[in-house]
């Protein structure tokens, strides 16, 4: 233990330059390696190859990167220019933006056929992992079911250490007991946990730092969601979209665990907003929050997805818009206040959470955000007033026909859900949903999982009652001859339209990865991780896990070696060059 | 920290011991209509509307169950599942939330509720089903009863528990209306369905089957000699996958009414005891 912590944590300075110096050699041979296969048309490099030492050029990035990995702690500012590190994956989507893009090129279309599994971590848990790892300074932390969290030698998968929250036996998850992943922040990485409390634990230990409450897990409300660490706060948002809480983000202090700032996504009385609720049907009325949303440190602004009004499928008795159900909420990131709001579905009636991660995209000088909602529409959004720019469908839509004024889809008359039942495309499970996507700015399109499969929405009243599932509808799959169908598909987010699609045996819950290698990375529930060529969707690469995937990749680099992450079934796969 | 353990392991004690063993609501129209509700959004995915059955779950309005003699057991089989088929634990099946106690005891009176004590229909003659399912429909060519049969199409020694009567008429005289489940894994979404699989190898031989398994890369699949093929798509000339099963449409001309309804007799007979 002792070694190992030596090892990974060392203040010990020359162990640490060493293994910088081999980082900054191939690292950098490969880049230059990757610039000229590129001005070439290119062959393949044989792998690991690593630059002969007379060759390292020390370029002003890499000495920016050497402090930083010295001070071995997670800066605010270090997530702010994450770019800057590719070989740390510091947050949920990997930088503020939203991309899940890697600027790592060492592996690339020309080698991808040559990966190979490097480690396999087996957390022991059952059912679905939906974790994405965090990396900094060759430390990998992640999470697993029932609120696990550990730490992992990124070179070898060893633990350097496990937490297990011992959680209650009444709590009551909506969808599996599921995690999706950690913030990093300082010397402490920060989970939300099933039973709704946000804690700190010590990036070294595990140790819990502290612990705090944020709602009576009860009446329904958990966290399942990667936390967003902003400055010195980290914020976060409730899940129980499925049990009528009024859905919540908070903002905690960093360092203390005080809270700073609730904004409830149902507004109270007096509230802008309240009055597109019907009754009291605001207190029961969701909104959940439980996808990690983007920051935009130049505006200070957080942006974050909401999801379904209470009940979920059924809008009788709670009569209006639904503010700020399904909505993207542009919240000051220091106060909580509302900048601005889109909601993508208006009083919803089929389960379409907007809790996809909002992208943000800057082009031709324009500040843009992007999502690919549930709904079955590519949104694209100005960003600085939340102004709709287009909405597009990206996949088999039959809810809606028409278009307001604003040029936002709106319901047809007939797609709400009947007690004989009404099919409607998509169905409850979405277009997308909670897999993240990613957009790559070399290949400017955005790359997303979707679905085709219609619902039979049947209404099924239910009276609220604290802590039980309050859907008042349910759904079936609908009775067709066609299957449902499974896609990666390409977005170019400026026309909306799909450039290629990748179709999948059956649909798939894995997110996607984009790196400056021309790939893009996603799982299927067959079990296979697949690299496949960003410009075309031509599968490159493939490798059989033996679980299906919910959980979206990232990538990181140690030693000067590129991985590539995935959780899959109940373990954590990394994948890199021979 | 010690304190809210022990309180949660005392409530978790006293949930045990009231909930399990009595239906606190046996008899209550209140609770079978909450329990209604309920059924539609858990249970009616498979077991269809109304309880009378679906494409996947058996038909629960028949009095006699085939896993459950009374509402203890039924409770157990809707808390934890029946390992080895498709009736998943209470809040295991990744979509949607579980049933809370007082929830499960509801749509177990409500199930009571709409049972059915004597068949709509006298059963046909199980005898003479028995003769045309291994003699003169050749149903046994493909399909295996309590180890005695073909392998091609899906083991039916359970199915007479698992399915109404509706279902497995219609499924033999439209075998593609709803193509049977295969291997259902773990954490995968769906089931592998009885799909037909054309391929083309790579030295031109064309094998026709049923898919047992297949992803994006590979496929596994019986041909009607009962050979396993384990092929790598990319290597195949030509793959081809249709939702019409091998399985022939039993019409009236190759079956009557009766005679089907002596099959069903003989799967019933056979899967619900």
């Amino acid at each position: 233990m002792k070694t190992l912590r030596r090892l990974r944590f060392s203040t010990v300075r020359p162990l640490r330059l060493q293994i910088l110096d081999v980082t900054l050699g191939a690292y950098g041979a490969e880049r230059r390696e990757n610039k000229a296969r590129g001005a070439s048309g290119g062959h393949a490099r044989r792998n690991g190859q690593q630059a002969p030492k007379g060759r390292i050029m020390i370029l002003p990035g890499f000495v920016c990167l050497l402090s930083l990995s010295l001070s071995a702690q997670v800066t605010p500012d270090r997530i702010v220019t994450a770019a800057k590190e590719p070989q740390n994956w510091l947050t949920y989507s990997g930088s503020y933006d939203g991309h899940r893009h890697s600027r790592l090129d060492q592996i690339n279309t020309a080698n991808a056929h040559s990966l190979t599994a490097k480690w396999v971590y087996q957390t022991a848990a059952t059912g679905k992992l939906e974790t994405t790892p965090l990396v900094a300074d060759g430390v990998l932390y992640a999470t697993a079911q029932d609120d696990r969290a550990f730490a992992l030698d990124a070179r070898t998968g060893r633990p350097i250490w496990l937490y297990q929250r011992q959680l209650p036996a009444d709590i009551r998850p909506c969808c599996g007991r599921v995690n999706r992943g950690l913030a990093l922040l300082g010397n402490k990485v920060y989970l939300g946990t099933l039973d709704a409390h946000v804690i700190a634990l010590d990036t070294k230990t595990g140790n819990v730092i502290w612990d705090v409450p944020a709602f009576d897990y009860r009446q329904g409300y958990s966290f399942t969601v990667a936390p967003l660490a902003v400055k010195d706060e980290i914020i976060i948002g409730v899940s129980g979209g499925e049990y009528g809480v009024r859905g919540f983000i908070d903002a905690y202090d960093a360092e203390t665990g005080v809270r700073r700032w609730r904004f409830y996504t149902v507004p109270g009385p007096g509230e802008p907003g309240h009055d597109t609720w019907e009754g009291d049907s605001w207190k029961t009325g969701g909104a959940p929050a439980w996808n990690t949303g983007t920051y935009d440190p130049a505006t200070d602004q957080v942006f974050w997805p909401t999801g379904n009004p209470a009940p979920s499928n059924r809008g009788e008795g709670r009569a209006g818009d639904n503010l700020y159900s399904n909505s993207l909420l542009a919240l000051n990131a220091s106060t909580g206040k509302l900048n601005w709001y889109f909601q993508f579905t208006r009083h919803d009636e089929h389960d379409w959470d907007a809790t996809q991660v909002p992208v943000m995209i800057d082009a031709n000088g324009r500040h843009l955000i992007a999502q690919a909602n549930r709904n079955g529409f590519f949104y694209l959004l100005d960003r600085t007033t939340g102004k709709l720019i287009s909405a597009s469908p990206y996949g088999k839509i039959t809810w809606s026909d028409s278009k307001d004024s604003e040029g936002r889809p709106i319901a047809n008359q007939n797609a709400s859900p009947t007690l004989a039942g009404n099919t409607v495309c998509p169905g409850a499970l979405g277009t997308t949903n909670f897999m993240a996507p990613t957009y790559n700015p070399a290949t400017s399109l955005f790359y997303v999982t979707s679905r085709d499969q219609c619902d039979t929405f049947s209404t099924a009243p239910q009276a609220y009652e604290p802590g039980h599932a309050y859907y008042g509808s349910a759904y079936f799959p609908s009775d067709e001859a066609e299957p449902y169908r499974g896609f990666l598909k390409a977005i170019d987010p400026a026309t909306g339209q799909v450039k290629w699609q990748f179709q999948h045996t059956s649909p798939t819950w894995s997110g996607v990865l984009s790196t400056a290698g021309g790939l893009v990375f996603t799982g299927d529930a067959e079990g296979n991780f697949i690299a496949l060529d960003a410009a075309t969707g031509k599968p490159l690469w493939h490798f059989q896990m033996g679980g299906a995937v919910y959980a979206a990749p990232m990538a990181f680099a140690v030693d000067g070696k590129e991985y590539i992450a995935i959780a899959a079934g109940s373990a954590i796969f990394t994948f890199g060059l021979p | 920290m010690t304190h809210r353990r022990l309180l949660v392991c005392c409530l978790g004690l006293v949930s045990i011991t009231a909930a399990q063993d009595r239906n606190p609501f046996s008899g209550n129209p209140q609770a079978a209509k909450a329990g209604a509700s309920e059924f539609r959004i858990n249970c009616a995915l498979c077991h269809g509307l109304g309880a009378r059955g679906g494409g996947r779950g058996p038909d629960l309005t028949r009095a006699q169950k085939k896993h459950a003699h009374n509402d203890a057991d039924m409770f157990q089989i809707i808390s934890n599942g029946i390992p080895g088929t498709a009736m998943p634990a209470n809040g295991t099946n990744g979509q949607g939330v579980g049933m809370t106690d007082e929830e499960i005891w509801q749509i177990i009176t409500y199930i009571r509720s709409v049972e059915v004590k004597v068949p709509a229909r006298p059963l046909g003659d199980a005898v003479h089903g028995k003769q045309l399912f291994y003699g003169d429909a050749n149903c046994s060519l493909c399909h295996m009863v309590e180890g005695k049969g073909g392998r091609l199409g899906p083991d039916l020694s359970g199915i007479g528990g698992a399915r109404t009567r509706e279902a497995i008429t219609d499924s033999v005289r439209h075998p593609s209306h709803h193509l049977a489940w295969g291997l259902t894994e773990s954490t995968k979404e769906f089931p592998q369905e009885y799909e037909t699989v054309t391929v083309i190898t790579a030295d031109g031989t064309e094998i026709k089957g049923v898919a047992l398994n297949e992803d994006s890369f590979s496929v596994q699949l019986m041909d009607a000699n009962e050979q396993i093929h384990l092929l790598e798509k990319d290597k195949l000339r030509s793959f081809q996958k249709s939702r019409e099963s091998m399985m022939p449409p039993y019409g009236q001309s190759l079956l009557t009414d009766q005679d089907l309804e002596d099959i069903v007799s003989y799967l019933i007979s056979v899967g619900a005891k």
